[in-house]
């Protein structure tokens, strides 16, 4: 006859350290994440995704997934909560700061009252390329908003609201900038014409499409939230073959949108917007490669984080 | 076999040996750096009494001193690296927010619209920068020396609670005195149309940089403030002006 030992489990603000919580006859092969649910049902504005939960006041986060008889505690267990503040879903997350360019360029497009001078009001730029960039401007924050709907598989994570706001405010404020200089009755169209915007839409399309797929094989890999069974490979697709040559070719798809959208538009603030997203997307694509490479034994040697052979 | 060890504690001793020979050279040029600027400064304070003192009005005198001023002051961008390679153990974001904005009173106002130059202003924050800096350095210079003086320490914790407001109030008025001109010169501005759809106008940057102090200049207010605190109050310090 086995006895189940039951765990208790006491959880203590990490700040000054006061009991805010006492567990006791917790199965022993509950899960932090289960742990979490029953501090909410004390503490209901805490909920789970709130709390971050130590074994040391400094120490890093427990996963929810991690189960409490395979924790370095005895079968009474201290933990320490912080409060991680009001969280949003990832999806929530690519919504808000996705339609906020999408709609802002679009009130600069159409001339809305009080932002050029009142003679240009709701009047409309006689140039091609300002509409062909408004076309595209559009498309890759539609295409974004169908993928954070339709394609991404997010995992349970979330993001802290005021990072949201700070995230957005970036966002926003930057495609009312450049919005701002594409549609003012002053805009200049680009230097060589016809065939600058030529060149660049092409770039343009060839990287959005190139980005869905990568996206698109993304989705394909069974993942379960963070941890994938096998690294992403070259597909049939032609698009996907960057995977040869870099870790992430969806960022570098993303830059070269970019660029083609600055080529286009030949005007410095997009460029400026490429450039800042690009020292951003590198960032991310140095640590998911790091990831990789560390996870999996025979991650190819070839590949580069963003850039094939140089970056 | 043996020999392998050994070569393992050799290798181990020469490592060892290369950072503390680092860290003395380290030390060696931090010392001269710190007494220099400390020197630096204190050339600037008696260049200004002695002005003073002879002409009996402030007019003319940041003509007088300021090409030791700029020299000095741009030097500091020396800290910026000194962080980056992490021989000073502060953050290189911080050290380089604080030694632009000098560098941005210094070149981009101050010394590129002369009209400013006899303001009131000028001088506060001039005078106010010397005492703040004199005191600054050789409190490094003493710290690095390990013989520090009870009154430095003091005059370093205590003095930037006068100093730093008025040190704001002098740039601020001198960027808002400024103002009038930078519009009727239009300098350092571009404007539409232009082949890089882009425009800037530097006398509503200005504007902007005069409101950034309001959220800017509590924080770090409030920030000295703890530290002082945490100082003079006889805990470890380890020395991190953030």
């Amino acid at each position: 006859m086995s006895r189940t030992i039951f765990f208790e489990v006491e959880i203590l603000d990490s700040k000054t350290k006061e009991q805010l919580c006492f567990l006791d006859k917790v199965e022993p092969h509950s899960s932090v994440g289960d742990i979490k649910s029953l501090f909410h049902k004390s503490y209901p504005k805490w909920y789970p995704a709130r709390q971050a939960l130590r074994l040391d006041p400094k120490g890093k986060a427990l996963r929810n997934d991690d189960l409490l008889q395979n924790l370095p505690v005895g079968t009474s267990a201290t933990l320490y909560f912080r409060d991680l503040g009001p969280q949003l879903g990832w999806t929530m997350v690519f919504l808000a700061e996705y339609i906020g360019p999408l709609l802002i360029y679009l009130l600069f497009y159409f001339r809305v009252p009080y932002i050029y001078n009142h003679k240009y009001t709701l009047t409309s730029s006689s140039h091609h390329v300002v509409n062909l960039a408004c076309a595209c401007h559009s498309f890759h924050y539609i295409k974004r908003l169908f993928e954070t709907i339709f394609v991404h598989r997010f995992s349970n994570g979330t993001m802290p609201l005021r990072a949201t706001v700070r995230n957005c405010a970036y966002y926003w404020g930057f495609a009312a900038w450049l919005a701002y200089y594409i549609n003012h009755p002053l805009y200049t169209p680009p230097s060589y014409g016809k065939t600058q915007v030529r060149y660049a839409l092409i770039i343009f399309v060839l990287c959005e499409a190139g980005n869905f797929s990568v996206h698109w094989s993304l989705n394909s890999l069974k993942c379960e939230g963070a941890k994938c069974r096998r690294f992403p490979n070259p597909s049939k697709n032609p698009f996907t073959w960057l995977f040869f040559f870099v870790s992430c070719p969806n960022y570098t798809y993303e830059v070269g949108a970019w660029v083609g959208l600055s080529i286009m538009t030949q005007c410095v603030p997009v460029a400026l917007f490429t450039f800042l997203g690009f020292i951003q997307m590198s960032i991310w694509a140095k640590g998911k490669h790091k990831t990789y490479t560390r996870e999996f034994k025979d991650y190819p040697n070839f590949r580069m984080p963003i850039l094939p052979f140089i970056l | 076999m043996a020999s392998g060890e050994e070569d393992g504690t050799v290798e181990e001793k020469e490592t060892n040996n290369k950072k503390r020979t680092k860290g003395a050279i380290a030390t060696a040029w931090l010392t001269f750096y710190n007494i220099a600027m400390t020197a630096g400064w204190l050339v600037l304070a008696v260049a200004m009494v002695r002005y003073y003192l002879q002409k009996g009005t402030h007019k003319g005198l940041y003509r007088n001193i300021a090409r030791t001023l700029k020299f000095f002051q741009t030097f500091a961008l020396l800290e910026v690296g000194h962080c980056a390679i992490g021989i000073v153990r502060t953050s290189v974001i911080v050290t380089g927010v604080q030694v632009c904005s000098r560098i941005f009173m210094v070149w981009f106002v101050t010394n590129s619209i002369r009209q400013i130059q006899n303001e009131e202003s000028v001088i506060l924050f001039v005078v106010v920068w010397t005492i703040t800096e004199i005191t600054r350095y050789s409190f490094y210079t003493f710290n690095l020396l390990n013989h520090l003086p009870y009154f430095i320490k003091w005059a370093r914790y205590n003095m930037f609670i006068v100093m730093y407001p008025l040190g704001v109030i002098g740039e601020l008025l001198t960027i808002h005195a400024s103002l009038p001109y930078v519009r009727r010169s239009g300098m350092y501005s571009l404007r539409l149309p232009n082949k890089y759809n882009v425009s800037f106008d530097y006398y509503y940057f200005l504007i902007i940089v005069m409101l950034s102090y309001i959220p800017l200049f509590p924080q770090l207010y409030f920030h000295m403030l703890r530290q002082r605190r945490r100082v003079l109050h006889g805990e470890i310090v380890v020395e991190k002006d953030e």
